[in-house]
């Protein structure tokens, strides 16, 4: 389906839960919603759904306006984070369910598409059972293959993996990614993860306390982000983000403590100006020199968390905190000395007002 | 604080348990030191709850007992244990001020004034809530209030132990970041008995010196992050920390060679595996185990190199994860450049140093 939002806000009373914003869903791919806790991905989700109309604005499905068009009328299949089924009814026929309503369905032509559907989500071995008797992950796989049934030409699915197992999730996102690949229907999918953006892919659209920040494909975005909002919204390990002065010369002053030149192409970018914001993602950070042009930062380890596969370490340079995503496990106790290294190339740098005016080219990422 | 000793401990929600099905907790033997902060880490259902109910005293054991500092309180009430707890969701009193929150469990103790205003102080700066302590706690956000939560579960010094049981489920991933490391940071300055259970290997990994990895009421393995990491003892430990978990590939072996697909590599194999192989049972069930940061991929054949196939490729923007088809095997490797495109053939190499052999699920040097 083609989904198209002009103009649409909507305000309850006096206050304001989305501004105005025009935005269209690329069809039949993921397009995520990206924001923290209430930037208005769930409002945004139920104006697109019809679920609630917007204050201003159209909303256009297929080039029809269907704004305050009721969602019972619309074409769709929506998955929540609470898993909402049937209780009275077996796994079958919640998954069921959609085709009955839709009816004129042989039961032979339901049971074969329902054990389908089960198979690709693996809970052929439940359907005989009521979802009381599911653990979470099964249960809302089950709300999952009953949107899935339905083949709506727009699917919403409002968090939907935030109530399961830390394991549970990752596994059903990878699932997810190939279930979606058909590129049959239109798949909107909110997040306050970013790590979970990048591993749906597609494109995305980044919110912010009710507003729009950015929209377009999602690695792109994640390598350039339009704002400094946006940087946050998008980097989990948090962005390291210092402000800094700006000489004739092309060098970064950052709190009388690191001088940091400039490349050519990052100079070319910031021409006339004396204050920036410079942003260097954690991963960005090394604890070995790899190039010759590496800027050498020695720092005070503040706290090393290791997470398994990665090393998580917060140090401090003067007043400089950062913080530095390490691939593998190294041990670094607190209040020693570390010298870490990154490319002055990998550094973003950002207007005083947050703009973006310099994003490292990936060639070297 | 407190040593806390668990004997011979297990549960069954069952009168007459017979077989480790009916076990809601399968017998443990355990010792937790003094001032270390320990998680319990495991899918839901996994017994990690019913463990911290038991040393709260929400759960009397059927069998075995509970030791603090050697002193039996297996069968003693919750109240009478000297704990403080952290919940899910804020506990506080929307009534009174963040200080009065605080002080709470102070002045409830019979503590001098003067004590509590030091005490209550030094836990505020911690938490970063030193300029909330005038405000009611009612006008303060959801974060906000778990924070208190938080500085109400820390704020005896005189405690046993501090449980905690997921206290960041509600938190944005931002926050997260902030209030973990405070929580490490308050563990290294106060020197608190901390337990911690939680699904997350994130927060369970870089929170606990030693964690606690649970599946079907059993303790598979208590370790530090690395040793988790790079030494698994249990399938479960290797497939549940990690993201993606580690690559479990069924595998043969003949004239002392180690064979997956039938196809044989020059992998140096363990003594006691040979011989487990070649003396178990033919039902035994014999993996191999290889972390996807460990495996090598390579776009032509190289010497002890496996054939397989890239079925995935996905550019994560801090580094590329790949699947790959080796016979009827997926193999994931996390890759710091692009390994090709979809479909085209890759050379996989697993090294010895990184490749662990387990016989039904347990790891064998």
């Amino acid at each position: 389906m083609r989904l198209e939002l002009q103009g649409v806000s909507k305000k309850l009373g006096a206050e304001t839960h989305l501004y105005p914003l025009t935005v269209a869903l690329v069809p039949g791919a993921i397009n995520i919603i990206l924001g923290a806790t209430l930037a208005g991905k769930t409002t945004l989700m139920r104006l697109m759904a019809g679920l609630d109309k917007p204050t201003e604005g159209k909303v256009i499905a297929d080039g029809v306006d269907v704004t305050g068009v009721p969602v019972r009328e619309r074409h769709l299949a929506m998955v929540y984070q609470q898993f909402i089924n049937y209780p009275s009814l077996t796994v079958f026929e919640n998954i069921a369910s959609p085709l009955r309503i839709a009816g004129q369905l042989s039961e032979e032509h339901i049971l074969s598409r329902v054990n389908a559907m089960a198979e690709r989500l693996h809970i052929s071995a439940f359907l005989d059972r009521h979802p009381a008797a599911l653990s979470g992950g099964q249960q809302q796989r089950t709300a999952l293959a009953r949107a899935l049934i339905k083949e709506a030409g727009l699917l919403l699915l409002d968090e939907p993996l935030v109530n399961l197992d830390y394991k549970l999730r990752e596994e059903l996102r990878s699932e997810l990614t190939e279930l979606f690949s058909s590129g049959k229907t239109t798949v909107v999918y909110a997040t306050t993860e970013p790590l979970e953006a990048l591993q749906l892919g597609g494109h995305t659209i980044v919110m912010h306390e009710g507003r729009l920040l950015q929209h377009g494909e999602t690695l792109a975005i994640f390598n350039a982000p339009n704002s400094i909002q946006t940087a946050r919204t998008f980097s989990d390990p948090p962005i390291n983000l210092m402000p800094a002065k700006l000489d004739a010369n092309g060098v970064a002053t950052i709190d009388d403590a690191m001088h940091l030149p400039l490349s050519a192409s990052q100079r070319a970018c910031v021409v006339g100006r004396h204050e920036v914001v410079l942003g260097l993602r954690a991963h960005s950070l090394r604890l070995s020199s790899e190039h010759r042009n590496d800027y050498a930062l020695h720092a005070n380890v503040d706290l090393a968390e290791i997470s398994g596969s990665e090393t998580y370490v917060h140090f401090h340079h003067a007043g400089i905190s950062l913080v530095a995503q390490l691939s593998g496990v190294h041990q670094l106790e607190i209040g020693v000395a570390a010298t870490l290294y990154f490319q002055p190339e990998d550094v973003f740098i950002f207007d005083h007002d947050g703009a973006l005016l310099f994003a490292p080219s990936q060639a070297g990422a | 604080m407190a040593r806390i000793e668990l004997v011979n401990l297990a549960h069954s929600y069952k009168a007459h348990p017979t077989s480790p099905s009916d076990y809601a907790l399968l017998p443990m033997t355990m010792t937790w030191d003094d001032g270390g902060a320990y998680a319990l880490l495991g899918p839901s259902g996994c017994g990690k709850t019913t463990l911290l109910n038991i040393i709260s005293g929400l759960v009397i054991p059927s069998e075995g007992q509970v030791l603090f500092d050697g002193k039996d309180v297996t069968r003693l009430p919750t109240e009478a244990r000297n704990i403080a707890q952290v919940f899910q969701f804020p506990v506080i009193y929307d009534t009174m001020t963040v200080r009065e929150n605080l002080a709470f469990p102070l002045k409830n103790r019979g503590w001098k004034t003067a004590d509590i205003t030091k005490r209550v102080d030094q836990i505020a700066e911690i938490l970063e809530l030193t300029s909330d302590l005038k405000h009611r706690a009612s006008g303060l956000t959801a974060d906000a209030k778990q924070k208190i939560s938080l500085g109400r579960g820390l704020v005896r010094p005189d405690v046993a132990a501090v449980l905690f049981d997921e206290p960041l489920t509600v938190i944005d991933p931002h926050l997260k970041w902030l209030l973990r490391r405070k929580l490490k940071e308050i563990h290294h300055e106060l020197k608190l008995s901390l337990i911690y259970v939680t699904h997350d290997q994130v927060e369970a990994l870089t929170f606990a010196d030693q964690v606690v990895v649970m599946t079907q009421g059993e303790v598979v393995q208590v370790g530090s992050a690395q040793v988790l990491f790079e030494e698994p003892e249990h399938t479960f430990v290797g497939y549940f920390i990690g993201n993606p978990g580690m690559n479990l590939l069924p595998c043969s072996v003949s004239q002392n060679k180690v064979r997956i697909n039938g196809l044989e590599t020059s992998l140096s194999v363990p003594e006691n595996f040979l011989h487990a192989v070649n003396n178990g049972s033919a039902n035994n069930v014999i993996k191999l185990g290889i972390r996807p940061e460990f495996v090598e991929c390579h776009a032509t054949s190289i010497a002890n190199s496996l054939p397989a196939q890239l079925s995935m490729v996905r550019n994560m923007g801090t580094h590329w994860l790949a699947s790959c088809q080796l016979g009827e095997h997926k193999v994931a490797a996390k890759l710091r450049h692009e390994p090709g495109k979809v479909g085209s053939p890759i050379w996989l190499s697993f090294s010895s140093e990184r490749t662990l052999f387990y016989v039904n699920d347990k790891r064998v040097r």
